[in-house]
């Protein structure tokens, strides 16, 4: 059974659609690239998965579940989380509080023992701790554990962006530009990192890239999508190639 | 006390309101910012009417105009001295925090030169009125201009905010500052007359209260500016339109229910309408809603 | 910043961890160290009677406006909402818990009575808080502060018109006058309208308002410290991102909320309990409180519950000790403000100052 299935999936935008007959299927373990150029859609999907946006068709199944129509909120708790294209870090929070925060959902006590620090609170919060800094050191980011989000360099809020969507304990990642804004080192370093944790966290990744060297580099499938429409889909090197993706996508040259 | 008499004086409170809420809305909309200290240029307008006309002997009409002068002055000034520096400030609570200094300010600069007591404000408008009805229902002169003047400023400013070139600037300032920078618009110039504009109605709206309600204290002003406030946001905030309805929605709730139900409640059940329009429409009457891009 | 970089990367995460912990905890020392003592200073100063009455009167609501500053700033500084009706719960703790104390006021001795005052006047407040935050925390930015303002406006309003009575056939409540209540001969009439609660007994007092000021520290410093907390500062930083790591917006929000109404009902039972006759005029519960309470957290600094504490005290006293002035004590007290804020907020000026401060350190590290 395939990880996530989407069905027919459409939405409008007044006379607009901005997602037509959208159609996806990705296995478990897999990285999966969805690639298009500017204005394809390609953000609404990620808004359609997670339930930023409600489909006015179509069905989004998540490990065989039905999750079309759940809230953002939800959605996370079913097993997806993301990162967003212009970085949504807790600005005000340091880098750790960041990560904590998502890890909330796991790691529970009462108000009271919140208000009076007694009870449960001590132990479940150095294991959330504990559990905090080894999810940064995987992204060399636990020496910056007490840095407030905002003042990390650009490349690291990327990474923390998503070391903090890792927290919550996904089995679906989606990841939206992560290498935008970031050098060809940098990019190297990230493509690195997030083949460690498919294999490491045994997770299924999908990805928006433009970075075509970052897609083809660690894609194993594509989605191309044009127009709001899947223009094509397949194994990455079979649809680098297909000619009608080089003419819509690369332009006519 | 009949219907349609609670029901006319309603409408001039309203009017009265819907005034205030005209400036209101255009500072708020066009600057974003809360000037807490609007209602305080309705006090110092009234002030000067009072000082003008009651103590020197003048005019009414010299008065007023003087008074319109002065307070256009006196917001051009604040806004200038006080709000233009805090405008990119890193919390948009600053330039709202200096505003309630402002309000501050004014309010006891006017008991230190007027002192605490309450003046009787001599009406501006001398005509006494019409009775309709065989005597049935008494509209007062006072009571015909605030409904006809504000009906008439309403159109003005229509006129001018989608009609003229600074009106046009205007609006492109609320939506986006710096694309209206980018366009050439002069964004400060653009805000002065914004600030020019509603202080110049807080004066009427000041002449008018005062004629209608003839005490003068230090903090006449704190409440209809609240009040106004309150109506604007009621008809949603930025929208000329809807601060006239908003504002005679708010007049005629207060004066009915201070009529017909308590004049202890009736504060509270204008409140209470501002709360139910906001649960239904969270941006008031004829105010639009702009979702956060994800 | 390549320099932060370089010593941040030498130190070991872990100790990372605890020097941040240690500051933490430096800070809260600080923090409480402050109140202690000063309170002891005053607490002398009143024993040995060198304190004037009049100030001595100015103790009491001195804390609870500390208490009421703290309780704001839970909502503006950590959950981000900025809320201009803090003066209504704080009306609500003061007449529910008078209201407990004047009925049990000859059938309990004052400790145990003062107390459950105290809890019930917090618990009403948070309920209150519940109900209004249902609603308001729908609306965003400035048209939750003008809805906060109305619901504080009716508070006041519905507390002044509210007459209340107890006979030998039980409660009775009317919201037109005295005579509506129908009250039996045996009867008391609990809740005058606009004349409100006399005779409360006078059970708290300086110590007590201590007390209950280091416990809404001790209480909103925690729930900073917390699980929930972060949960409601993310949603304040980015509300969107809160919610797609599985964070529950409108629970958090009310959760705050609700905490934010409890603590400034606390402030309300010591305002109560220090006043013969409790009405709910605009001088004590009107929006000019919510403001004037507003300007002390924006001023001790959003989110600094020390500086909202320092704020409210220093500001409370500051117009009342420039008496001397008197005519002019608010118009210093306004131009002070204003230029407090230019000076502090100003873009241009804080660039300045930075410049200033710079210059100051690296010629004082050139000297070394």
């Amino acid at each position: 059974m395939a990880l996530l299935e989407v069905n027919n999936l459409c939405i409008q935008f007044g006379g607009l659609r901005a997602v037509d007959d959208f159609n996806l299927t990705i296995e478990k373990g897999e990285l999966y690239g969805l690639i298009g150029p500017n204005g394809a859609g390609k953000t609404t999907v990620f808004n359609l998965l997670t339930g930023v946006y409600r489909p006015n068709e179509g069905i989004i199944r998540l490990d065989g579940e039905d999750i079309t129509g759940h809230r953002t909120t939800e959605i996370n708790r079913d097993g997806i989380a993301r990162t967003f294209q212009n970085i949504r870090l807790f600005a005000d929070m340091p880098v750790i509080d960041n990560v904590r925060a998502a890890l909330g959902g796991q790691y529970h006590y009462s108000l009271f023992e919140s208000l009076f620090h007694v009870g449960k609170y001590k132990a479940t919060e150095q294991a959330m701790t504990e559990r905090a800094m080894s999810l940064l050191a995987v992204f060399h980011l636990d020496q910056y554990a007490e840095v407030m989000a905002s003042n990390l360099p650009y490349g690291q809020q990327r990474k923390l962006e998503i070391a903090r969507a890792m927290a919550t304990n996904p089995k679906l990642l989606l990841l939206d530009e992560p290498a935008a804004g970031m050098n060809p080192n940098e990019t190297a370093e990230l493509m690195d990192t997030i083949e460690l944790i498919r294999d490491k966290f045994d997770i299924t990744i999908l990805l928006i890239e433009h970075d075509m060297k970052l897609v083809s580099g660690i894609c194993e499938k594509l989605t191309v999508l044009n127009f709001g429409r899947v223009l094509a889909q397949g194994e990455t090197k079979a649809v680098l190639s297909d000619p009608e993706v080089v003419k819509a996508y690369l332009g006519e040259s | 006390m009949s219907f349609l008499t609670s029901f006319v004086n309603g409408l001039s409170l309203g009017s009265i309101y819907a005034i205030i809420a005209l400036g209101y809305t255009m500072v708020y909309g066009i600057a974003k910012m809360l000037n807490f200290a609007h209602g305080d240029f309705i006090m110092v307008g009234s002030y000067i009417i009072f000082t003008f006309v009651s103590t020197l002997g003048l005019h009414p009409a010299v008065g007023v105009l003087v008074s319109i002068v002065l307070c256009t002055l006196l917001g051009v000034g604040t806004e200038r001295i006080a709000y233009r520096p805090l405008r990119q400030a890193a919390s948009p609570l600053a330039v709202l925090i200096t505003a309630i200094g402002v309000s501050y300010l004014l309010e006891n600069l006017a008991l230190l030169i007027f002192g605490a007591d309450t003046k009787s404000f001599t009406s501006i408008i001398p005509w006494s009125g019409i009775t309709l009805a065989g005597g049935a229902l008494r509209i007062q002169g006072v009571t015909i201009v605030t409904i006809a003047l504000s009906v008439a400023i309403l159109i003005a400013l229509q006129f001018f905010v989608h009609r003229t070139k600074s009106g046009q600037a205007m609006l492109a300032v609320a939506q986006d500052k710096g694309a209206a920078t980018l366009m050439g618009i002069d964004v400060n110039k653009t805000i002065s007359l914004t600030f020019a504009i509603g202080s110049a109605l807080a004066a009427v709206a000041g002449a008018l209260l005062c004629s209608a309600y003839p005490s003068l204290t230090p903090y006449t002003g704190a409440m209809p500016g609240i009040k106004a406030f309150v109506a604007a946001v009621l008809g949603g905030i930025g929208s000329i339109p809807g601060a006239m309805i908003g504002g005679l929605v708010l007049g005629i709730v207060e004066i009915l229910s201070r009529t017909y139900i308590s004049s202890q409640l009736s504060d509270a059940i204008v409140f209470g309408i501002l709360v139910v329009v906001l649960l239904v429409k969270p941006t008031g009457l004829l105010g639009k809603i702009t979702q956060e891009k994800v | 910043m390549s320099n932060t970089n370089q010593t941040a990367a030498s130190a070991a995460p872990a100790s990372i961890l605890k020097a941040a912990e240690g500051k933490r905890r430096r800070n809260d020392l600080i923090t409480f160290g402050i109140v202690i003592v000063v309170y002891a200073i005053l607490e002398i100063l009143m024993k040995t009677g060198l304190l004037s009455s009049h100030l001595k009167g100015l103790l009491v609501p001195m804390a609870y406006y500390a208490v009421v500053a703290v309780a704001l700033n839970l909502c503006v500084g950590i959950l981000g909402e900025l809320s201009l009706g803090h003066a209504g719960f704080m009306c609500i703790g003061a007449f529910s818990s008078a209201l407990f104390s004047q009925i049990f006021q000859n059938s309990m001795p004052a400790a145990p009575r003062f107390f459950l005052a105290f809890v019930i006047g917090v618990a009403v407040s948070a309920l209150f808080g519940f109900l209004i935050g249902i609603p308001v925390l729908r609306l965003n930015g400035d048209y939750l502060a003008i809805v906060t303002l109305a619901f504080g406006e009716i508070i006041k309003n519905i507390l002044n018109a509210l007459y209340l009575g107890l006979d030998s056939r039980g409660f009775h409540a009317s919201l037109q006058n005295v005579m509506a209540l129908g009250l039996e001969p045996d009867g008391t009439v609990l809740v005058n309208g606009a004349m409100g609660i006399t005779g409360t007994p006078h059970d708290s007092n300086f110590t007590i308002a201590i007390i209950v000021l280091l416990l809404s520290l001790l209480v909103v410093r925690n729930f900073i410290g917390s699980g929930q907390g972060r949960a409601v500062m993310s949603i304040r930083d980015n509300r969107i991102a809160a919610e797609s790591i599985g964070i529950n917006i409108t629970k958090f929000k009310m959760t705050a909320f609700t905490i934010s109404a409890a603590i400034a009902g606390a402030a309300g039972v010591l305002f109560s309990h220090n006043i013969s006759t409790l009405q709910a005029s605009s001088q004590y519960f009107g929006y000019n409180v919510s403001i004037m309470i507003l300007v002390y957290v924006v001023l001790g600094g959003i989110g600094s519950i020390r500086g909202s504490v320092i704020a409210a005290s220093v500001l409370y006293l500051l117009p009342e000790l420039l008496r001397g002035l008197n005519k002019y004590r608010m118009l210093i007290y306004s131009i002070v403000l204003i230029v407090v804020m230019l000076i502090n907020w100003a873009p241009k000026a804080v660039a300045k100052r930075d410049e200033l401060l710079a210059g100051f350190r690296s010629g004082r590290k050139r000297k070394v």
